[in-house]
């Protein structure tokens, strides 16, 4: 199964993968918030194009409303609300400085090797480009945990998060051609409220600890340790 | 036949290079709202510097005036292996990509010891500062030519190019992060702003512009011309391998000329591009320049990654 023997959408989803794998890294490695959204906002950008390409091959029209509210939340209203929040709360002139980036790195690679031989057994049930799509989006849900582990910041945090249903998403549109429309209304809602939770949240852990660093959490101790 | 259209395209590649380098300033000078001067301006330059007499220190060596000769030669020799209107000539069946690579570093290398050769401070730290770019620079730069050959299975330049051609269009994830890794190599490599500024006259922030703080005349022409070849080598690189399409495969005149006006137009789009870059961007500090150079490998790492778990038979 060579790729010069794919057709052109499955060619298409490769190369988005591909791209959609390099965006997590990205974000991974990135110690500026502002940087670190505006590189979610590309990610789900690419979504967006897997999304509308798709629905374009396989003649799904519903899809083109799912691309369109993934465009709507992902690359204008949750990447503009995150970064009004840094902007007031003045966290964009730090550089969030990451405790070992090379093993966090590195630690992203292995990750990514784990999803693929997670994923091996798939390859006699289904096509090559399931097993590497799949292992992309895999990869991109455990990237996006291993953000949220290695950055002290909130931001980050749910930039992390919010990276994780990136690659369920993308997972979805590739294995299944897209869920049923009810399920993308709800996730997309979902992840709306959530966007919004997390901006209140961001408030109430300020207000508490002073700060959106996590590590100060622990000031809230009863006893000074 | 084949050998004379190849003197040629070698000539006409020369005689274009000085012009793509003013066409590129007249880009920066529209987008910074500045008059640009006139297209050929150039090629007036190096004809002014020709004319003058070079001024040599009294403690160079023969290495020095040696230097830009050779460093033109060597441009000049990888001008004529690089496919630029036709593919399938007998100069770039001769040589392949390797070779290619080694045009640069050999070119590099004499620049960097004629740097030290007279002893200024600026000279020897313009040089150190060089070996360090290029020694992260030239790994990226094979890693990205490598995604191409092993996709082509050959390290011949026309060969390789031939194979994309033949095949169609078909999307490679490699290839997009080849092309962006050589891009970002490309830009590195040529001295231009982010990495370093062609137009400086800050001499602790010099690079390129460092070495050649001592050249005059004939001798300052010849390196600045090589300097413009390289910035066309790069472009005509990135423009052939990736959008091979339009290159002349046999060569009846209409095929030539068309092959001409495509490469022209891939090369006009280019610098439009890279001079909105160049506007946009501020540049490095000169310890940034390792992790720029540092991704640009991961691209390459991860074009050629990608060529073997997502493209090939399994």
């Amino acid at each position: 199964m060579n790729i010069e023997s794919q057709d052109f959408y499955t060619q298409a989803i490769l190369s988005m993968s591909a791209l959609v794998g390099l965006t997590s890294f990205l974000m991974l490695g990135q110690g500026r918030l502002l940087r670190l959204i505006f590189v979610f906002a590309i990610q789900g950008l690419l979504l967006t194009l897997t999304t509308s390409l798709a629905a374009f091959s396989l003649d799904n029209p519903h899809l083109y409303i799912s691309a369109v509210l993934t465009f709507a939340l992902k690359v204008i209203f949750i990447p503009w609300m995150l970064q009004k929040q840094v902007l007031a709360m003045n966290l964009h002139r730090d550089v969030e400085a990451l405790k070992n980036n090379t093993a966090v790195m590195l630690g992203g690679a292995s990750l990514m090797v784990f999803s693929y031989y997670v994923l091996q057994p798939i390859i006699h049930t289904s096509s090559m480009i399931m097993l590497n799509a799949l292992a992309v989006s895999l990869s991109v849900v455990l990237l996006g945990l291993m953000l949220m582990i290695s950055h002290r910041q909130a931001v980050a945090h749910v930039v992390g998060f919010m990276s994780i249903e990136n690659g369920l998403f993308f997972a979805a549109i590739v294995a299944t051609n897209g869920m049923p429309m009810v399920v993308e209304l709800g996730v997309a809602f979902d992840v709306l409220v959530a966007a919004i939770l997390f901006g209140i949240f961001f408030l109430h852990i300020r207000t508490s600890i002073d700060s959106l660093d996590v590590d100060m959490m622990n000031k809230l101790h009863e006893v000074d340790k | 036949m084949n050998w004379i259209i190849a003197i040629l395209q070698t000539t006409l590649f020369v005689a274009l290079a000085p012009f793509l380098a003013g066409f590129m300033k007249f880009c920066k000078c529209r987008l910074q709202n500045r008059r640009a001067p006139s297209l050929f301006q150039p090629y007036r330059d190096l004809l002014k510097l020709t004319r003058k007499q070079p001024v040599i220190s009294e403690d160079a060596s023969w290495l020095f005036c040696a230097a830009p000769y050779i460093i033109f030669t060597a441009m000049v020799l990888a001008a004529s292996v690089v496919p630029f209107i036709a593919v399938d000539l007998p100069t770039s069946a001769e040589a392949d990509v390797i070779v290619l690579v080694g045009f640069f570093a050999f070119a590099r290398f004499f620049l960097a010891l004629a740097g030290l050769d007279i002893g200024t401070a600026f000279g020897g730290m313009g040089s150190s500062r060089e070996m360090t770019i290029s020694s992260l620079a030239e790994p990226t730069m094979l890693m990205a030519v490598f995604t191409l050959t092993m996709t082509a299975s050959t390290t011949n330049l026309s060969g390789a190019i031939e194979h994309v051609l033949n095949e169609g269009l078909i999307l490679r994830p490699s290839f997009v992060f080849a092309l962006f890794a050589l891009l970002l190599v490309a830009v590195a490599e040529t001295g231009r702003i982010p990495v370093d500024n062609p137009t400086t006259h800050l001499e602790l922030t010099m690079i390129h512009e460092a070495m050649i703080l001592e050249y005059s005349g004939r001798h300052l022409a010849l390196i600045e011309f090589a300097s413009q070849l390289k910035f066309m080598l790069y472009g005509v690189l990135i423009s052939n391998i990736f959008f091979p399409w339009g290159i002349a495969e046999d060569f009846g005149l209409s095929a030539l000329g068309y092959g001409l006006l495509v490469i022209t137009g891939k090369l006009i789009f280019l610098c439009v591009v890279l001079a909105f870059a160049e506007t946009a961007v501020a540049k490095m500090r000169l310890f940034r320049v390792q992790e720029y150079l540092g991704f640009a490998y991961l691209l390459g790492l991860l074009g050629m990654l990608s060529h073997i778990i997502l493209e090939s038979t399994r």
